[in-house]
């Protein structure tokens, strides 16, 4: 019975009968993932070159690169979403990669309470970005947050609405998807942290290394791949992340938080324009491919300095 | 973002101590220029991080406890009657029970899938599997607003839509391949003598599998199930695209509309947001401690 636990290669050689049991296990998650992601991502490809509307099937039929010329030429909605995409991804990661590594510094230090302290400060990771909007709106409303404190507090008439401003939302959004992104990089970079070889600390020391060269180059050093990946990782997870532009700014003031997933979010929910909508997609895959392989070149992931 | 340079000062001040370092500083002592220096650059920050944590939160739970037109921020007095007009009157209760549907499910089916992929990544070598392992890995980078569309259009030929099956299915592919990963890391931390002992004693290897892993498994499956509920309990685009009737709809695509309204009940809003926060707030307890390790597993380990 033991020969069908094979760990060594030097068994695996000597057996020659085909193991079917890692395809079988395997097989309904291979399954899944082709039917539901393989697959669909291909379609995207198709319904790109389509003119597919739901609300306007008369027009329906092979566009051509009829969505394509359109995006680039005649769509400023396009150009502008792109724009926003960019400031907001960059603001947000390097936000979040900051503060998440004061607050991995901070957490990875003993104290008492720290099990506490991480459970709290870890949280909000768990949050949605629905929940999150929910959650902030009730700060940024006039009614019943910041306006509210103002009023209470009597410095002023109790009119401060910052979603109602373009500069306003923006930072508006950025803070509220912080409070729930710096856990994310606090998380995995703590857990670099602790793999930090204690003696590289001590020989640092013995060479008067002060601090900030012990953690330039002690501790930032240690971090670096973990950080690229992490970074890499968040940039297309914050991209990505329409839940709570979609709810808090709905895209606005006059589109002006719009990223372009947020764009093809509304393509499909809102305009029924499919086949713009998986034009936009295509877009977007053009770009985040080009974008991480770039990063990774750039940073020049698992290589040593 | 003042707390930028505290918290870089916390480390300044105070690198890691060594472990011998450790043991001592733990210990009261009398308070010492560096202790103080310490106590400020450490707690400091602290503070900090932890109130931009909890209030945000605090806020929506005094909204949630005390009356409609209640003046300040101190939760007193107490009514349950937010949370009875979110559940009776906002729907809440039918949206609790749609997302605890296809949490629970999408809980099942993932540990299910993830303790058989798991199992093969771990024990067996067979063709394809650093492909399969990278195909798994790449499925990350694949954002769900991509797949909106055409998942709308396979679900509409299966006639799924309005079908919490369909959130089943879309949220459990999502959950997969991270939980197969995580899964098969965990497995292999667990010695193969242990399961062939068993099989020496006549158990099957399906047997082996259910009496010595699956307890020793017992904290990744509480890992991996966890985050697969969360995922899902937190969905909302594809809930957003796929549900149409109100009955159908969960947490998150509720809670949306609410926002949506022009006259919204905060009061009720606020209570409604803490109902779906709660289940949360409890997996998130248990899972804690597993967060760290499995992120890493996860995200940076191959």
């Amino acid at each position: 019975m033991t020969h069908a636990l094979t760990v060594d290669a030097a068994t695996m050689q000597r057996r020659r009968k085909f193991n079917y049991a890692p395809y079988l296990l395997l097989g309904p998650t291979v399954l899944l993932l082709v039917a539901f992601i393989a697959y669909p991502i291909a379609t995207v490809f198709y319904y790109s070159l389509q003119h597919y509307n739901v609300t306007e099937p008369w027009y329906n039929g092979f566009a051509g690169l009829g969505n394509f010329t359109q995006l680039l030429f005649r769509d400023s909605k396009f150009w502008s979403s792109l724009q926003f995409t960019a400031e907001w991804v960059v603001g947000e990661v390097s936000l979040q990669l900051i503060l998440g590594l004061a607050l991995a510094l901070v957490v990875n230090e003993t104290f008492r309470g720290r099990g506490l302290a991480r459970a709290i400060v870890f949280a909000p990771w768990a949050i949605s970005g629905v929940l999150t909007t929910e959650i902030w709106l009730l700060i940024y409303n006039p009614v019943t947050g910041l306006g509210k404190l103002e009023r209470l507090l009597g410095l002023g008439n109790g009119n401060l609405a910052p979603l109602a401003t373009t500069h306003g939302a923006f930072l508006s959004a950025l803070v509220a998807e912080l409070w729930r992104g710096i856990p994310f990089f606090a998380i995995l970079l703590l857990a670099d942290l602790q793999s930090v070889p204690q003696e590289l600390y001590e020989a640092a020391r013995v060479d008067r290394a002060n601090v900030f060269h012990r953690f330039r180059y002690v501790t930032l050093s240690h971090l670096k791949d973990a950080i690229v990946l992490s970074t890499l990782l968040r940039a297309v997870w914050e991209f990505n992340n329409v839940d709570l532009l979609y709810t808090l700014t709905g895209g606005g003031p006059a589109d002006s938080t719009t990223t372009l997933p947020l764009y093809i979010a509304q393509e499909a929910t809102i305009s029924h324009n499919f086949g713009y909508g998986a034009a936009l997609t295509v877009a977007a895959f053009v770009i985040l491919l080009a974008f991480s392989g770039l990063y990774l070149r750039l940073t020049r992931f698992g290589q040593e300095r | 973002m003042t707390t930028i340079p505290s918290g870089a000062r916390a480390e300044h001040a105070d690198p890691p101590p060594s472990g011998a370092n450790r043991a001592t500083r733990s210990r009261r002592g009398p308070m010492t220029p560096t202790r103080a220096a310490r106590a400020v650059s450490l707690f400091g920050p602290l503070t900090l991080f932890v109130v931009f944590t909890l209030l945000p939160l605090y806020w929506m739970v005094v909204y949630a406890v005390t009356p409609t037109n209640h003046e300040g921020f101190v939760p007193w007095p107490l009514t349950g009657s937010h949370f009875s007009s979110a559940w009776n009157n906002l729907g809440f209760a039918y949206l609790f029970r749609n997302s605890a549907i296809v949490g629970a499910s999408t809980l099942v089916v993932t540990v299910i899938l993830a303790l058989a992929a798991g199992y093969a990544l771990a024990r067996f070598e067979f063709r394809g599997k650093k492909l399969l392992i990278l195909a798994l890995l790449c499925t990350q980078f694949v954002p769900g607003v991509v797949l909106l569309i055409p998942l709308f259009q396979i679900f509409k030929r299966l006639s799924l839509i309005d079908n919490l099956l369909s959130l089943v299915i879309s949220d459990t592919v999502f959950q997969i391949p991270l939980a197969a990963v995580l899964m098969a890391g965990f497995i292999r931390n667990i010695p193969v003598n242990l399961e062939e002992a068993a099989m020496v004693d006549g158990c099957s290897r399906f047997r082996s599998f259910l009496v010595i892993m699956l307890p020793l498994l017992r904290p990744a499956i509480v890992a991996t199930g966890s985050f697969a509920f969360i995922g899902s309990w937190n969905n909302f685009l594809f809930a957003l695209m796929f549900m149409n009737s109100q009955h159908n709809f969960t947490i998150p695509v509720g809670l949306a509309n609410l926002i949506g309204e022009y006259n919204v009940d905060y009061g009720a809003l606020a209570a409604g947001g803490t109902l779906a926060a709660m289940p949360l707030v409890i997996i998130f307890a248990f899972v804690q401690k597993y967060l760290v390790q499995g992120m890493t597993a996860g995200a940076v380990k191959g």
